[in-house]
């Protein structure tokens, strides 16, 4: 293992340098078919109606491709299991992988997702923490809603290293942003996905489409829109307020920062005035206090959160318009079908 | 004990696991035994996961890492407490005496426990996926044997299983076994071609009957009365206006996210000026 992990770094710092589309030591991740089987199952299994479900990925890393082999899933935070240990699980779990020859090399993890709304503190904290213990570790969220809809839906992402910067400065002041120059567009970016059988598993693909029915649900062509729609939007409502509340407490923070310059103008002035009044009674001056005591600037807000919610009101804008998108196509469809009546 | 009708339902995640572990089996195993997880109904058995166990065997003897076995299924429990041992699985075309003993202990953890082989040396040319389940037999008080017999395996998916083997499936026809995932309408496109396939197949179908070729079957003329009978019949304006309302609906929604993303870039401009 540590013999492969060399040899990964030694990859990365070559990819660093010659750059490319991504600048990252990942450019693309290949999954089996069995990874991608397990994360739809275990959703569906214990997925209704919580929150998330999340899961370690594990496998290994050739040249700039990021092998998925396996996984495992998390069992679910309960309140009764307040002394169960979960590195423990991880350790006891990837031990036993290791005996049936499974890699056991932590690669990443997976989450499910509701309506696409995934942007959050924990998951940069988590992603942060896998991404600086492991360079080349992704998230992979799978997108239940819009797989049930017609189509896997399943994206890896990875913090930017400018991102990783700023995480590991701890420095979210809109100087310390600025100076990054980072915006919601460039928090995650996104490596490309494709799926990759072994021979043995298209032998049984080629088996199980013999074998079994013909699907009889064809939901990729269902012209339904309005409720999906519905409960996006509402999504995108919520977060929008949150973002007006934050410019709001933003807006505020510059009137108050603005508002204390001047009040450090006046004060400055008015003793200069007075020394000046007394050197020409001949007093002695009075002692220049110190400003920054007297004057305290107000805290400026974090923006960290800020950028969650703007990347977060961006990832729904682009589900809502590549779900409006399909659904044109498919109501454009249904008139020609109409037409030849 | 229980006694379930011959049926065994698998999902396709559980094979993929047995042929995966079977890859990585170790030097001169000649074949992987694991366990089955699932769920008993009154019916039916339904098989949801599985995990490899460590085994040896040789001519006269069989080694099972029991230990291993309990402590996977204790982890696998802690994730899906409704999954129980239902039996185990064995990659190979027979049944040998060592299954027998094998069968025996896993008689032990669950009862009447099945048995599934996954012929992926592909003996026959096909993978033979077959469930037994085993039965005394023989006089009793003298020498008594254990039958397996088989029973009849049907595979289920759920919904997003179904769509995720169906992407799995297009990796069959690319020569690097590879597939990226498309997006948008292409999708829609597949879909619609793929049905457009099956319309193709149809209207042969129907040919050959017209021309005689093919004796006429009245079920799947009802089918196709059905086929016919889903396009809805409505009036021209009707329709447009149903048409109209719901294009006007989506490009309003596009016209909207797109005003939302331009807002918060501008806002954040704004903020890093």
């Amino acid at each position: 293992m540590a013999s492969r992990k060399e040899s990964s770094s030694v990859s990365s710092t070559a990819m660093a340098s010659t750059g490319g589309t991504l600048d990252s030591p990942v450019k693309q991740i290949q999954i089996e078919g069995l990874v991608v089987l397990k994360i739809i199952k275990h959703y569906q299994e214990e997925g209704q109606g919580s929150e998330v479900v999340q899961g370690v990925l594990l496998g290994l890393v050739v040249d700039d491709r990021l092998e998925i082999t396996n996984c495992f899933p998390f069992p679910q935070h309960t309140e009764d299991d307040a002394d169960f240990d979960e590195v423990q699980y991880q350790m006891e779990m990837m031990r036993s992988l290791r005996h049936v020859n499974i890699d056991h090399l932590h690669v990443g993890w997976y989450q499910s997702t509701y309506y696409g709304s995934f942007v959050s503190r924990a998951l940069l904290d988590s992603q942060f923490s896998y991404q600086h213990a492991i360079e080349e570790s992704v998230v992979l969220i799978y997108d239940p809603i819009k797989t049930a809809q017609g189509s896997l839906s399943l994206k890896a992402y990875r913090l930017t290293p400018k991102l990783m910067e700023i995480c590991k400065e701890k420095d979210f002041t809109p100087e310390g942003l600025k100076k990054a120059n980072i915006g919601f567009e460039q928090m995650f970016e996104e490596v490309p996905i494709v799926i990759k059988n072994s021979h043995l598993i298209n032998v049984l693909m080629w088996e199980l489409e013999d074998k079994s029915t013909v699907a009889d649900k064809h939901e990729l062509l269902n012209l339904s829109s309005s409720n999906h729609l519905e409960k996006s939007l509402q999504l995108l409502m919520d977060r929008v307020d949150d973002m007006s509340q934050d410019i709001v407490k933003y807006n505020t923070y510059s009137r108050n920062l603005s508002k204390q310059q001047q009040q450090k103008h006046q004060y400055l002035q008015r003793r200069q005035q007075e020394n000046a009044q007394r050197q020409s009674r001949g007093e002695p001056p009075l002692p220049e206090e110190d400003i920054s005591k007297l004057f305290k600037p107000p805290q400026p807000p974090p923006r960290m959160d800020t950028l969650l919610i703007a990347g977060q009101i961006n990832n729904y804008c682009q589900n809502v318009k590549e779900f409006t998108s399909q659904n044109l196509g498919k109501l454009f469809m249904a008139e020609a079908l109409q037409g030849h009546n | 004990m229980s006694v379930f009708g011959p049926v065994v339902k698998i999902h396709p995640v559980v094979l993929a696991s047995i042929c995966d572990s079977y890859e990585r089996r170790n030097e001169g195993a000649s074949r992987v035994i694991g366990t089955l997880l699932g769920t008993i109904d009154k019916h039916s058995i339904e098989v949801t996961n599985c995990f490899s166990v460590p085994h040896n065997e040789s001519e006269d003897e069989v080694a099972v890492d029991m230990e291993f076995a309990k402590n996977m299924y204790e982890l696998h429990k802690r994730v899906s407490p409704t999954e129980v041992i239902i039996g185990w699985y064995a990659t190979g075309f027979d049944i040998t005496e060592h299954s027998v003993l094998i069968h025996e202990y896993y008689s032990r953890e669950a009862s009447n426990p099945i048995h599934l082989t996954v012929d992926t040396a592909l003996q026959s040319g096909k993978m033979n996926i077959r469930a037994y389940v085993s039965a005394q037999m023989g006089v009793p008080g003298k020498t008594v044997g254990v039958m397996f017999t088989p029973l009849s395996v049907k595979y289920v998916y759920y919904d997003t299983e179904r769509i995720g083997v169906d992407l799995l499936q297009r990796t069959r026809v690319t020569p690097s076994r590879t597939k990226g995932l498309t997006s948008d309408l292409s999708q829609v496109g597949g879909a619609a071609a793929r049905v457009q396939d099956m319309l193709t197949t149809v209207l042969a179908y129907i040919e050959d009957v017209l021309s005689g070729k093919v004796t006429a079957d009245n079920s799947v003329g009802r089918f196709l009365m059905d086929l016919v009978n889903k396009v809805p019949t409505i009036s021209p304006e009707d329709f447009e206006n149903m048409l109209n309302s719901n294009i006007n609906d989506l490009l309003m929604v596009t016209y909207l996210s797109n005003l939302t993303q331009v807002k918060i870039a501008l806002s954040e401009k704004l903020v890093l000026l």
